[in-house]
């Protein structure tokens, strides 16, 4: 019998136009880790609730078909029951998180369960053993940082050891060492404890190597249910917009098959002898990327008017910092002493783990808070995106929030008559965009910050975002984006900014950064070791060509390259 | 406001003891009409929580229900009827109609105001000082959803409270001319609805919906709770024998008339000392574990 059993299943939310969930058919074995992939509003979340029984228990609607979950029928079994086999962990831990203590929140599913103490008290100490979080057992749960809490968040829905473990995006608020980090748990777990587990995911790149199976979805359709391998492949012709940047890459190349993860990129490239030397120079990709003549991220269409058009440039700096300290009363230093200094039109990334105290840089940056010692002068005025852009959203109507000139620039002019809650996402964080820059061209920002621009965006949205800030920068506005996602940094930023404990510890162009490291590197360099300094799938494709054709030139001289017991093709 | 440890002998009691604390420190101000009563309920609130570690949370109480009792002792005099002592004429009002303002409609309205200022103390102490996860394992086995929807409305107020906080951040990075207040209000509703959603739906999937009846734990009373639990029996005694025999009696209608005795005042010295006997007694209270939870409370 299947873990969760889908028969030709249909979903509609109470008054919506169509159904979130069309004519689903789905079996999931036990002991499978799936990763559910789509673009945002595809279905994805709708499938998670549906099998921890939120839909249509909590969120009402209609359903047809069937739905079972180890044998219980989703709707005849609520959510508390499907409890007792399913632990769920969505995007937002600080809705999740409902006891006082650490201790408490773990605790309390079991008590639920009815638990005696002596298991209950068993249960709290291997959770957090687990996840590490047994030093966190008596904090209270509104001191937590965002990591924690989504660490305690996942620990409550693991500790009543359950069959299916549900999540939506988990590390969509995580730094990139935190969402490895998880991932490689949820792999452990279904490992050694032969949990089932069903993973949502935007960052496809950081869970498939982990995955046994991904589901595909559109428009509340499984369109392609495939191993990772095979996933790539059809995302390749069908979605490209969930290709992960090394298939990307490869297939730019014209290489195959589809890597799954960064060792198999390498393997496929050793193989084929399109292995760059780690210090391979730049200027052949430059020549390539002429030639391809075009960037990772381009969208067609009228180029729209920015609010900063035709301002005149202040000949300083967008931004300057000088000593900034942050020191709260009675807590270790959040800034410790950071310079930094921006000029107009510059493209600055600031990245670190959580807590590094990007997000209270960016708000000293914009005047929300005062620094204790230091100078922060800017060169005209700051806008800042902050993290939620339901924030922003005070009216019934979208033009109500802003200007039209502002609406047009981030192309929402045609929505001025929705409520600004009815958009999408990723329409939302436009929205809150065109917001804050204002629609006066005399009052164009000089320095735009964005506070984790791409919290749960799809690859496809997160593209069109960058080229907006690309434009943006062009008319002058300098950009400091505090971001966990390496992609979207070497896509948006031409400098990185990394923060550790409250200071800056690198501060080079983008290249130099995000082709350097383990976890503060994209996956093209990672696969390509930072050779080159390709951050993006056509930079690097770029590099592999000219490899291959310098491997072509050469000789044949040595041993053969030896096969890799993966099936290499050349495409 | 989030309940926050703290090293006093108050948060060391068990929830049982906390809440019945609180309860009849607020059981004078439903039960008598004498300011000094009502007085002396909120000056022992503000007592008690000044010396459990928690007087900046009754402040924030404090400044939200002084204009809200205000209103309340002001919109007495004008919409009221009674009394005899009429010491100003508005004439005819539209909408009011009549208006003579009397002195007894006045001190009612005074009274009014002062009675929920007296409850919006109590019950901000109670939110200060004991633990609603403590509360939620005491009440379920008597009645899961009411105790649990009781403790989740404290568990909201801090969440709610950092909405608020983002909220205010986002409109401060507006350009231009902040949005109207009504639209922030509805926003801010809307937010908070929302909200409300978010934490049901994961209530649910920890399994609250199919909860089972938990087994009982049984745990040695501490002498702070001795003391507490008797503290208030003697509280709970004084307020119903006082109520018996009248003591403190208070009339606003048709004149006003009170009892201003020494049994009143007696009374009211007794409400406010009584509960900060225990306080006396320190022992087992572990200052120096307790601040650093606080500490972390701060973050």
């Amino acid at each position: 019998m299947s873990l969760l059993a889908l028969e030709r299943l249909t979903y509609a939310y109470p008054g919506a136009s169509g159904p979130a969930l069309d004519d689903v058919t789905l079996h999931v074995e036990e002991g499978e880790l799936i990763v559910l992939a789509g673009r945002s509003g595809s279905g994805k979340s709708t499938l998670l609730r549906l099998a921890s029984g939120l839909v249509p228990h909590v969120h009402g609607g209609t359903v047809s078909g069937e739905a079972h979950v180890a044998g219980m029928d989703v709707r005849d079994h609520g959510p508390g029951e499907l409890a007792a086999v399913t632990g769920s962990l969505f995007q937002d831990p600080e809705t999740q998180v409902v006891m006082g203590t650490v201790r408490n929140e773990l605790a309390f599913p079991l008590e639920n369960r009815g638990e005696s103490p002596a298991a209950i008290a068993r249960g709290v100490e291997e959770a957090s053993l687990a996840l590490g979080i047994a030093h966190l057992l008596e904090r209270p749960t509104h001191a937590l940082s965002g990591g924690e809490l989504q660490r305690v968040a996942l620990a409550a829905a693991l500790v009543g050891r359950p069959q299916l473990v549900l999540l939506d995006e988990p590390t969509s608020q995580l730094d990139p060492v935190a969402g490895d980090e998880l991932i490689g748990l949820l792999r452990r777990l279904n490992e050694e404890w032969g949990t089932t587990v069903l993973l949502a995911e935007h960052r496809l790149e950081r869970c498939l190597t982990a995955a046994d199976r991904v589901l595909a979805m559109a428009d509340g359709r499984v369109v392609c249910d495939a191993d990772p391998s095979a996933f790539l492949a059809w995302a390749h012709d069908e979605a490209p917009a969930l290709e992960t940047p090394g298939a990307r890459l490869l297939a730019t190349a014209g290489l195959g098959p589809a890597p799954v993860g960064v060792k198999q990129a390498r393997a496929v490239l050793r193989a084929n002898g399109a292995l760059p030397p780690d210090d391979a120079g730049t200027a052949g990709i430059e020549r390539e990327r002429t030639r391809a003549g075009r960037p990772a991220f381009e969208v067609s269409g009228p180029r729209p008017v920015l609010p900063g058009r035709g301002r005149t440039l202040s000949s300083g700096p967008a931004l300057k910092l000088r000593g900034v300290w942050v020191e709260p009363k009675g807590q270790p230093a959040i800034l410790r002493g950071v310079d930094l200094s921006i000029a107009p039109g510059e493209r600055v990334a600031l990245m670190g783990r959580n807590g590094a105290g990007k997000s209270t840089l960016l708000r000293h940056v914009a005047g929300l808070q005062q620094p204790t010692r230091g100078k922060i002068a800017a060169g005209g005025r700051v806008a800042l995106l902050l993290q939620n852009p339901n924030d922003y959203l005070v009216h019934e109507r979208v033009a109500e929030e802003t200007s039209m000139e502002a609406l047009e620039a981030v192309g929402l002019a045609s929505f001025a008559d929705r409520h600004p809650r009815d958009l999408s996402g990723g329409e939302r964080q436009r929205l809150a965009l065109a917001i804050v820059l204002g629609g006066d061209p005399a009052d164009a920002p000089a320095l735009l910050c964005l506070d984790e621009p791409t919290r749960g965006m799809d690859r496809a949205h997160k593209a069109d975002l960058a080229v907006l800030l690309g434009r943006l920068a062009a008319t002058g506005t300098a950009l400091l984006v505090a971001t966990h996602d390496p992609e979207f940094a070497a896509a948006v930023s031409d400098r990185v900014v990394l923060l550790a404990d409250g200071a800056p510890i690198a501060d080079c162009s983008a290249a130099e950064v995000l082709s350097g490291g383990w976890y503060f590197a994209t996956e093209t360099a990672r696969i390509l070791r930072g050779a080159g300094g390709a951050l993006d799938p056509d930079a690097g494709a770029a590099l592999v060509r000219l490899q291959l054709a310098a491997s072509a030139r050469k000789p044949a001289s040595g041993p053969p390259t030896r096969p890799h017991p993966t099936e290499v093709r050349h495409r | 406001m989030p309940m926050r440890r703290s090293a006093s002998p108050l948060h060391a009691v068990r929830a049982a003891v906390g809440c019945a604390l609180c309860a009849v420190l607020a059981l004078p101000a439903l039960m008598f009409d004498s300011p000094v009563v009502l007085g002396a309920v909120v000056v022992a609130a503000l007592a008690v929580g000044g010396v459990a570690g928690v007087a900046p949370q009754l402040r924030r109480a404090l400044l939200f229900a002084l204009p809200f009792a205000l209103v309340i002792a002001l919109l007495n005099p004008l919409v009221t009827r009674n009394g005899l002592t009429v010491i100003s004429r508005f004439g005819e009002v539209p909408v009011l109609g009549r208006v003579d303002v009397t002195l007894e409609a006045l001190v009612y309205g005074a009274v009014l105001g002062l009675r929920a200022l007296a409850l919006i103390l109590c019950c901000a102490l109670y939110a200060a000082v004991v633990d609603p996860d403590e509360v939620l394992r005491l009440f379920r086995r008597v009645s899961f959803r009411s105790a649990l929807t009781a403790t989740l409305a404290t568990r909201m107020v801090p969440v709610l409270q950092r909405d608020g906080r983002r909220m205010a951040d986002a409109q401060r990075c507006r350009p231009g001319a902040p949005p109207s207040r009504v639209a922030l209000m509805r926003a801010v509703a809307a937010g908070a609805l929302d909200r409300a959603v978010d934490v049901a739906a994961a209530l649910e999937v920890r399994g609250y919906g199919a909860a089972r009846r938990p087994p009982r734990v049984r745990a040695p009373w501490s002498r702070h709770d001795v003391a507490f639990a008797a503290v208030a029996a003697a509280l709970l005694a004084l307020t119903l024998g006082a109520w018996l025999v009248d003591v403190a009696a208070f009339d606003t209608y048709p004149l006003v008339h009170g009892d201003w005795s020494a049994g009143t005042w007696a009374l009211a010295a007794a409400l406010v000392l009584l509960p900060l006997v225990p306080f006396l007694d320190r022992r087992g209270i572990e200052p120096r574990a307790v601040a650093m939870q606080a500490a972390w409370g701060r973050r």
